[in-house]
């Protein structure tokens, strides 16, 4: 089995031992739901429903603005009870909508369908239509990036299923127990692409879900399963690509530059649904785990908050010092937790006060650790040091907008300096700036 | 709700276990068997040496850090490293108080006139040798043979009393008496020369060791060594004595690769190491002094900001601009 990876990157502990074998669970759908507009990249999706409404799961509640956005979707059946700006797990308030649960499980799903009926642009309608964007952590929409454009061909689809971040085992545990719908949500994706080609990247800590997906692809040669050294970060689009095709996504540009266009796992499987069952996007996978009782998986309605999840999952094992939304390495952290799981939400990772240190970060002492961990052959000290000058335009000829902020450099840095940290106000001020200039 | 305060902080939200404050332990950890065999060999002189120069950097550092009202930092342990390293380097004979004027001008000139650790362009432990070897330099270079160890020179050994090997071989002494200094001395340390630049074998393991751990990059003292054995044969000198004799390990494993001062770039880190090489042999066959590790290494570094701006490696998907 030849492993495949990219340069640089670096060794973590991936602690996924404690759900990486457990079966997904359901989780019984709560008593409300917060279901915010904007749980994609792009425009949020605009409120179509008032408060005092009706509404049954799956009937769209928020619908798309603009082609760039996607709609949102009731996850239960029930009444809505406020339209509201409510706390978002990307930290900013964001409209949402309130629904409780009238417990009748109804439902308005679309037309179930076979892959073999659609044609590439109804794929795409659809995927607009169910609302999927990219359910890895970025959340940019789907349909776009299978969007036909002028003199550029997909030759591959690529679904990521590294899971490079540790403790996360949902796309795992999709890989193992649905590798049906994961194929089949990655042969639509070839088909909306026109792909002829398609590859499954998996790192190598999931042997089961490597033979799993090997046998279920065994029928379609189009599709090959590719062994990915354990590396963070693997599952980086960029990075990916590149372990996998050896191509290198030009500074700037896009999968597409080189001919191909990448997809997690859970939004195949999504996509999977929405075709075979007609289901929009309105649950989801979520790793629970850490300083929790019983850490598992769990399959949840979006818009469960995340304190009636951790109580499904036992409630605290000890007293939570900080609670993150996805893996350590660049899930953000949160404050309260009547925030919603969406579609974005791959964890729930408690960490126990014991585990939690404020280390005080002291000067730059030239290691280049961060050197040469850097996936993107940056130099995070210079940039650090440069953003710490005032010096924007130098952070810009180090290349700081190639950043694509995995963290490995302050991962390493034995100074505990925030670099990425730096690096991201950085970065949100030049693009400020430059929006600025535009206008 | 959530009853318990929580930590909002930003990503990652692990880190390594390596700090600045672990790598320091490493660095004496590695130094610690050439250390004790230099108390072996030149007895308490060399432990006083050591101990006053240690706590010499870290009161120095103390000092200066509450004179300006700045956070004290004597715990990261760096002061303490630049002591030992400056006491490495010097002659068992050196009096005491002179190591701690050196030890003085090495955290103050050398380190905090600059802003501290991390901002220091040289090696504060060699601008504190090379302070005392300009204003001292008799009793810098006033050596001693360890004990009982010169019986391979027999009735010549009063002749080469007092002098480095490096030296007998620049003033040609050696040759004048017809002795050659067996390579297992050289390589085991029983000569005459600074503290710790006599077992040539025990730096080479710290060095190893450094490496192994990943706190040394074996690019720096992979050039400077193989440039020293590569200028040995175009000059005609003996390269395993032109490597074990004299501060050429110590330098090249625990002074050359100090993190501030090299380059960042893995290239530039092979120029710099060639860099020291060439100048130590310069120094050794044409200078002044029979040494050169300490001066070659300081004018390296003055180069490692030029070195690292020449070899900033091409980012991952550049678009390289015009032809």
């Amino acid at each position: 089995m030849r492993v495949k990876t990219f340069k640089g990157g670096v060794h973590l502990n991936y602690f996924k031992e404690a759900t990486a074998s457990k079966s997904i669970e359901v989780m019984p759908d709560p008593e409300q739901v917060i279901l915010p507009v904007s749980q994609h990249l792009g425009a949020p999706a605009e409120v179509i429903v008032a408060v005092g409404d009706e509404v049954k799961a799956g009937q769209v509640i928020a619908q798309a603005k603009g082609f760039v956005s996607v709609p949102v979707h009731a996850s239960i059946s029930g009444k809505v009870t406020a339209i509201n700006q409510m706390p978002h797990p990307g930290g900013k308030k964001v409209t949402a909508i309130v629904i409780e649960n009238d417990n009748s499980g109804a439902d308005v799903f679309g037309a179930k369908s076979g892959l073999a009926e659609l044609t590439g642009q109804q794929i795409r309608e659809l995927m607009q239509a169910i609302g999927l964007v990219g359910m890895g952590g970025a959340g940019f929409p789907t349909h776009v990036k299978y969007q036909p454009m002028e003199g550029k061909r997909v030759e591959a689809v690529i679904l990521n299923g590294a899971e490079c971040e540790p403790y996360l085992t949902c796309d795992h545990r999709l890989m193992v127990e649905v590798p049906q719908k994961v194929i089949l949500g990655l042969q639509a994706m070839m088909k909306a692409a026109g792909a002829e080609k398609a590859y499954i990247g998996i790192e190598v800590n999931k042997p089961d879900a490597i033979e799993t997906l090997t046998r279920e692809a065994a029928s379609d040669p189009r599709i090959e399963v590719v062994p990915l050294e354990v590396k963070y970060p693997q599952g980086e689009e960029k990075m990916l690509i590149n372990a996998i095709t050896g191509r290198v996504v030009p500074s700037g540009g896009l999968p597409l530059d080189v001919g191909v266009v990448v997809n997690n796992i859970a939004t195949a499987v999504a996509l999977a649904e929405g075709i075979q069952e007609g289901m929009p996007l309105i649950s989801r996978v979520v790793t629970v785990t850490g300083a929790v009782k019983n850490p598992r998986n769990v399959r949840v309605k979006l818009g469960t908050s995340v304190d009636k999840l951790i109580d499904f999952c036992g409630g605290f094992t000890g007293t939570p010092g900080r609670i993150i939304l996805g893996g350590p390495m660049t899930g953000p952290a949160q404050y309260r937790l009547d925030i919603p799981v969406i579609k974005t939400t791959s964890g729930v990772l408690v960490q126990d006060r014991g585990e939690v240190k404020l280390l005080e970060d002291s000067p730059c002492v030239r290691c280049a650790r961060c050197v040469d961990v850097c996936p993107y052959n940056l130099m995070p000290c210079f940039l650090a040091n440069a953003i710490e000058a005032g010096d924007l335009a130098l952070a810009e000829k180090y290349g700081i907008m190639d950043c694509r902020e995995c963290g490995s450099c302050t991962f390493v840095c034995p100074a505990r300096r925030p670099i990425v940290q730096d690096i991201k106000a950085a970065k949100a001020k030049i693009t400020a700036a430059k929006n600025k200039q535009k206008k | 709700m959530l009853e318990t305060q929580v930590v909002v902080s930003p990503t990652p939200h692990i880190k390594d276990a390596l700090s600045t404050e672990k790598a320091m332990k490493l660095v004496f950890l590695a130094l610690l068997p050439a250390t004790l065999f230099s108390f072996w060999n030149f007895g308490f002189k060399a432990l006083s040496l050591v101990l006053v120069s240690i706590a010499a950097c870290i009161l120095t550092e103390y000092l200066i850090q509450k004179a300006l009202k700045k956070q004290v930092t004597i715990k990261d342990g760096s002061a303490a490293l630049t002591g030992l390293l400056l006491a490495l380097t010097v002659t068992p004979e050196l009096p005491v108080w002179m190591i701690i004027i050196g030890a003085v001008v090495a955290i103050g000139l050398g380190k905090h006139i600059f802003g501290g650790l991390g901002h220091n362009p040289f090696n504060p432990a060699l601008i504190g040798r090379a302070f005392l070897m300009a204003s001292w330099p008799v009793a810098m270079t006033t050596w001693s043979w360890p004990g009982q160890t010169v019986n391979w020179a027999g009735d010549k050994a009063d002749a080469i009393a007092g002098a480095t090997v490096l030296n007998l071989a620049k003033m040609g002494t050696l040759q004048s008496l017809q002795l050659k200094v067996p390579y297992w001395n050289l390589l085991w340390g029983n000569i005459s020369g600074s503290l710790g630049e006599t077992s040539a074998l025990l730096l080479l393991l710290g060095g190893l060791f450094l490496i192994v751990k990943g706190i040394v990059d074996w690019r720096i003292p992979g050039a400077y060594l193989g440039t020293v054995i590569v200028l040995s044969f175009v000059f005609q000198k003996d390269p395993v004595f032109q490597l074990l004799a004299g501060g050429l390990f110590l330098g090249a494993f625990f002074m050359a690769t100090d993190w501030v001062t090299s380059p960042v770039t893995k290239k530039g880190r092979i120029y710099f190491g060639i860099g020291c090489g060439v100048l130590t042999m310069l120094i050794r066959l044409f200078g002044g002094y029979p040494e050169g590790v300490c001066y070659s290494i300081l004018i390296m570094n003055a180069f490692t900001p030029l070195l690292d701006r020449l070899t900033l490696p091409q980012r991952f998907g550049e678009v390289k601009t015009g032809a």
